[in-house]
């Protein structure tokens, strides 16, 4: 597999290294023999049909799996060379590294500035000054800042399903982590909402990895840098078919299945 | 057609029977009032509520000092019977791992089903020895606050149980995945978004504290002086008619529906007031 490396810039971004992957839910294989190198400061789409463990592969990079009784890894996935699977590691720390945006905007219900403030507040910022920096900072970073300056107190649940959505971004850079996790995080969303999102993810991938799931394949083309495709085995256990650079992936597939399923003839 | 029928008779069916409820306990609050009347027009409300000697045989009917025990025993209980009860809560829906969890739930749902009667008894038997080793004769606001409390506890448990259950999954997650702990995540989150649920508990758990009548004559004392501290026996509201009633006449019985009109004014008040934060809640989650 090769390794790419778009800009040679330090950042903070972390890389991410997959090694002989294999996850089980109880007897259920979900993933089997992952190989994957997810380059630093760049947007990585990972698109295949339904129930191929996309998700399950996403929810492993912040061990969220971990909450699932029974489900079980085999392989090693390495945080900048460390693998977030290690007993030394804490699993605390790494979700504050590896930050997670979930399909349906979830903000919590409670005030704008408490959701962002929730974060950090975790994690030991207690003073007010500092919490309003930190606010503001990640809501002009999310490209919502101009929209909710004047109701920050009010409630988060009362802002539209986009303005949840970057919120729900806005959160997770609150805690300045290094890989940002997304899984179809525009699915429930509309067209301009969609493009914010978009515009958003090109302006932060200067700054942290993303990883995004997703099942539209011009947002695929449109916003990420290198594209994994997974499909279902025949025992229904996903695989990587193929990894490369989106516009290789997208214009010239070297596996049929590939060029099948971007073309839309299935899945 | 005849689906819009069955929808139409489904819809008359409900509000017949609703409205039948409503008129029954229009009945009933009408009835207390114009039994109640009389007292307070002889008595005078101030003289009524703001009186603290209470002695029918020379016509004295102040019922300030029961107002008192059943206040203090409500919030005594309610003191305890809150942090208690919350901490069950999380305990059963958060930590507990399923099968103890399927051994305490039951179990809570069963002490809801106990007469008030048994929990007196037990409160007789095993806690006015206790309590009277304190001081006091052991019949005191304590040892009724502290029936109360374990009466109370099953309903603040069960409906904040049911509501801290009722968080979605998506907002536990979210939390976790900023890397907060399971307790911050509690504390942080799912209590906050289950305080309407939780307070709605509460507010019934003082309905049924303020409400009980039977387990409070065993163990308070009954005393119709003025409670001067929690070790002194007193007498609630409920009590006071239900001792009373049966031999009363006149305005002495005038007198005890009009403590059932005060009980009932507390109640309705408390009724608002989880009305408001079930409505509260409720909003919360259509929005969500
Ligand atoms: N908690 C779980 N317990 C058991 N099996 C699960 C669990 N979650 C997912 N699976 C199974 O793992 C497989 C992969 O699921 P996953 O959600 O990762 O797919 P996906 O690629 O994200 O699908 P979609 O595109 O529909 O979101 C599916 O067969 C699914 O049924
Ligand atoms: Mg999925």
């Amino acid at each position: 597999m090769t390794i790419y490396n778009f800009n040679g810039q330090t950042c903070r971004g972390g890389k991410i290294k997959v090694k002989n992957l294999n996850f089980y839910y109880g007897s259920f294989q979900a993933l089997r023999d992952i190989n994957l190198d997810i380059p630093g400061c760049a947007i990585t789409a990972i698109i295949g049909p339904s129930g191929c463990g996309k998700s399950s592969f996403l929810r492993l990079l912040n061990r969220m799996n971990d909450l699932i009784y029974g489900s079980r890894i085999e392989g090693s996935i390495e945080l900048d060379g460390n693998n977030i699977f290690d007993k030394a590691v804490d699993v605390v720390e790494l979700r504050k590294n590896v930050g997670m945006v979930f399909q349906k905007p979830n903000p919590f219900p409670i005030s704008i500035f408490d959701n962002i403030a929730f974060g950090p507040k975790q994690h030991g910022k207690k003073s007010k000054i500092e919490l309003e920096e930190i606010v503001e900072n990640s809501l002009k970073q999310a490209a919502l800042w101009e929209e909710v300056k004047d109701k920050l107190g009010q409630s988060a649940l009362a802002l539209s399903g986009g303005q949840q959505q970057r919120l729900c971004i806005a959160r997770v850079l609150s805690v300045e982590p290094q890989v940002i996790l997304m899984d179809e995080p525009c699915s429930a969303l509309d067209p301009m909402a969609t493009l914010k999102i978009e515009d958003l993810m090109r302006t932060l991938a200067k700054n942290y990895t993303i990883i995004i799931v997703t099942h539209n394949m011009q947002q695929a083309a449109r916003v990420s840098d290198t594209t994994a495709f997974f499909m279902m085995e025949p025992d229904r256990a996903g695989s990587l078919v193929e990894y490369g650079s989106t516009s290789e992936i997208f214009t010239n597939p070297k596996d049929k299945r590939t060029e099948d399923y971007i073309t839309g003839r299935f899945g | 057609m005849t689906r819009y029928f069955t929808d139409k008779l489904a819809k008359y069916i409900v509000f017949i029977s609703g409205f039948t409820s409503f008129i029954i306990l229009l009945l009933i609050a009408l009835f207390i009032l114009r039994e109640g009347l009389p007292a307070f027009s002889e008595i005078g409300v101030f003289d009524f509520i703001f009186g603290t000697v209470w002695r029918p045989g020379i016509d004295q009917y102040g019922i300030l000092s029961m107002i008192v025990g059943s206040i203090a025993v409500t919030i005594v209980s309610m003191i305890m019977a809150v942090p208690l009860g919350i901490a069950c809560a999380i305990l059963l829906a958060e930590v507990a791992p399923s099968k103890v969890r399927n051994i305490l739930r039951p179990a809570v749902e069963l002490l809801v089903g106990i007469p008030s009667v048994v929990y007196g008894l037990v409160g007789l038997v095993l806690l006015v020895p206790i309590i009277s080793n304190i001081g006091g004769s052991g019949f005191s606001i304590l040892t009724a606050s502290i029936v109360l409390m374990v009466m109370v506890l099953p309903t603040i448990i069960s409906i904040s149980e049911d509501s801290i259950r009722a968080i979605p999954v998506s907002y536990r997650e979210g939390a976790l995945a900023l890397g907060a702990t399971k307790w911050q995540t509690i504390k942080g989150v799912v209590l906050p978004a289950a305080k309407s649920g939780i307070g709605a508990g509460i507010v019934l758990g003082m309905g049924r504290a303020i409400g009980e009548t039977m387990a409070m004559i065993m163990v308070i004392g009954n005393s119709i002086a003025f409670p001067g501290s929690l070790l002194d026996a007193a007498r609630t509201l409920t009590g006071n008619i239900a001792l009373e009633i049966n031999y009363a006449t006149g305005t002495h019985e005038s007198a005890l529906f009009a403590t059932g009109v005060v009980l009932f004014i507390f109640i309705l008040l408390l009724n608002s007031v989880a009305t408001v934060f079930l409505k509260r809640g409720s909003n919360a989650q259509r929005l969500s």
